[in-house]
């Protein structure tokens, strides 16, 4: 047998797709309004949360048995909060430049409310490696969302994609902006990622008819 | 299992446990990473006091780059010949000017106290540059900054950052676009009246060609950062004036 059996890979390819974390089981909403303005912000939070949630099931996994339940919550956060803490310090000291890139998803990570979903929904109830599957494969999925609203709104708002103009300049006039093209400066703001959410909601469930609920 | 995980007893037992084992850990992570911070921290002052005065690696559009972390002692020594520390109206040297806490100063100024308020003089190319930190509020968090000036208080250069302003929007006052405009600006009227910089929306000079309306270019989406940045360029650099009067 490899390493990962059928039902491991399902772990990892379903919340990309079927059972996305933001389009079906509509978590972790109000981090990707807030930093979905640029394609770069999208890719750091999503890199970020792929590793608090990887380590953090697998912890809570660890833990699943000692964790009284009345203050399991509590566990879960106090779990999630130091964790990032200790990687934010870590970076401080070695990694600076990335860190001040990080400074303000820091905050961001400890409310996601993906991460404390997945330590209630399925880390407390199975193994460490499933666990550690299931962090990645729904913070991917995160990730993937993240992108692809990202990449509209930097497109269209800022007419750059990862900091670089990819439509000619908006001030000199070059590239589209010379036909009329203008940057809508309305997709930069938050209510314009809820709207492409809302899309991509749309196209996954008329493809997908299944996942319609009456 | 053997353990009655629903006991008053264990849940106290166990949150007092956890409480202390990950206490402990965040202590030993931030006392022992400390040191390593604070020289971080150090260093990355002194890139931003050159990077305002141009001395740093910049190449082709938009990009941002700081002299080396290795160099940037000798650098800061090469450059810089004066650290000013200005009180009471009085100008004194000191070589760990750059060490002030800007935040710390505000804090004392508005309990009564007088402000301590540093002044880098670097020299680059024969030119001299008045290098003065700035610090205010954006729209979440704390942003600041530094701006060289001649002795007539036209900007050379500029150099914003921010603890936590919203990404795409406010946290793009550290973008080149936005910083090299305030090169050419000036703080004072030909009358020498203290006027400041507005970061102004609908200014009709996107290119920021005219450099003598005491505005540039506002950014998008970011109206309260935008504000903030006007407001401690007003605010701080205002303290600096009577010094400037004195080299004439």
């Amino acid at each position: 047998m490899g390493l990962l059996s059928k039902k491991d890979v399902k772990l990892i390819t379903d919340p990309l797709a079927d059972n996305n974390p933001i389009t079906i089981q509509v978590l972790g909403i109000c981090s990707a309004l807030a930093i979905t303005a640029e394609l770069k912000a999208s890719l750091v939070m999503g890199i970020a949360v792929l590793f608090v949630l990887g380590i953090g099931n697998v912890v809570i996994s660890l833990m699943r048995n000692i964790i009284p339940s009345k203050i399991r919550i509590i566990v879960q956060l106090i779990v999630v909060a130091a964790l990032v803490i200790i990687v934010d310090q870590v970076l401080k000291a070695f990694a600076y430049e990335l860190s001040k890139t990080l400074s303000v998803f820091v905050g961001l990570i400890i409310t996601n409310c993906i991460i404390m979903g997945r330590f209630e929904a399925f880390a407390l109830g199975n193994g460490p490696w499933k666990s550690f599957l299931d962090g990645i494969g729904n913070a991917a999925g995160y990730a993937v969302i993240l992108l692809i609203v990202g990449f509209f709104r930097e497109l269209l708002g800022s007419g750059t994609l990862f900091g670089i103009p990819v439509l000619g300049d908006p001030i000199e006039k070059t590239g589209v902006y010379s036909i009329g093209y203008e940057n809508n400066g309305f997709m930069l703001m938050p209510p314009m990622a809820l709207i492409v959410v809302g899309l991509i909601i749309w196209v996954q469930r008329s493809r997908n008819k299944a996942l319609i609920e009456d | 299992m053997a353990v009655n995980t629903d006991k008053n007893s264990y849940t106290i037992i166990f949150a007092v446990a956890m409480v202390l084992v990950v206490g402990s850990l965040l202590a030993f992570t931030a006392s022992s990473l400390r040191p390593n911070i604070d020289e971080n921290k150090r260093m990355e002052k002194q890139q931003n006091i050159l990077y305002a005065m141009g001395v740093n690696g910049n190449e082709g559009v938009g990009d941002i780059t700081f002299v080396g972390t290795d160099i940037v002692a000798d650098e800061f020594s090469k450059y810089i010949k004066k650290q000013l520390v200005i009180e009471n109206g009085v100008a004194k040297e000191d070589d760990k000017a750059y060490l002030i806490d800007i935040k710390k100063e505000q804090a004392k100024a508005k309990n009564g106290g007088t402000r301590r308020l540093p002044l880098f003089v670097g020299e680059k190319d024969g030119e001299t540059f008045y290098i003065a930190p700035i610090r205010g509020k954006g729209l979440w968090d704390a942003i600041w900054g530094y701006v060289a000036l001649d002795k007539d208080m036209v900007v050379k250069g500029t150099f914003f950052d921010h603890a936590g302003e919203t990404p795409g929007l406010g946290a793009n006052i550290k973008q080149r676009y936005f910083m090299d405009d305030f090169y050419g600006e000036r703080i004072l009227t030909e009358a020498g009246v203290f006027k400041g910089i507005t970061v102004a929306k609908g200014n009709a000079d996107p290119k920021n060609e005219v450099k003598d309306d005491h505005e540039v270019d506002a950014l998008a989406g970011a109206t309260i950062t935008g504000d903030g940045v006007s407001a401690m360029i007003k605010k701080d650099l205002k303290l600096y004036l009577p010094y400037f009067k004195t080299l004439k």
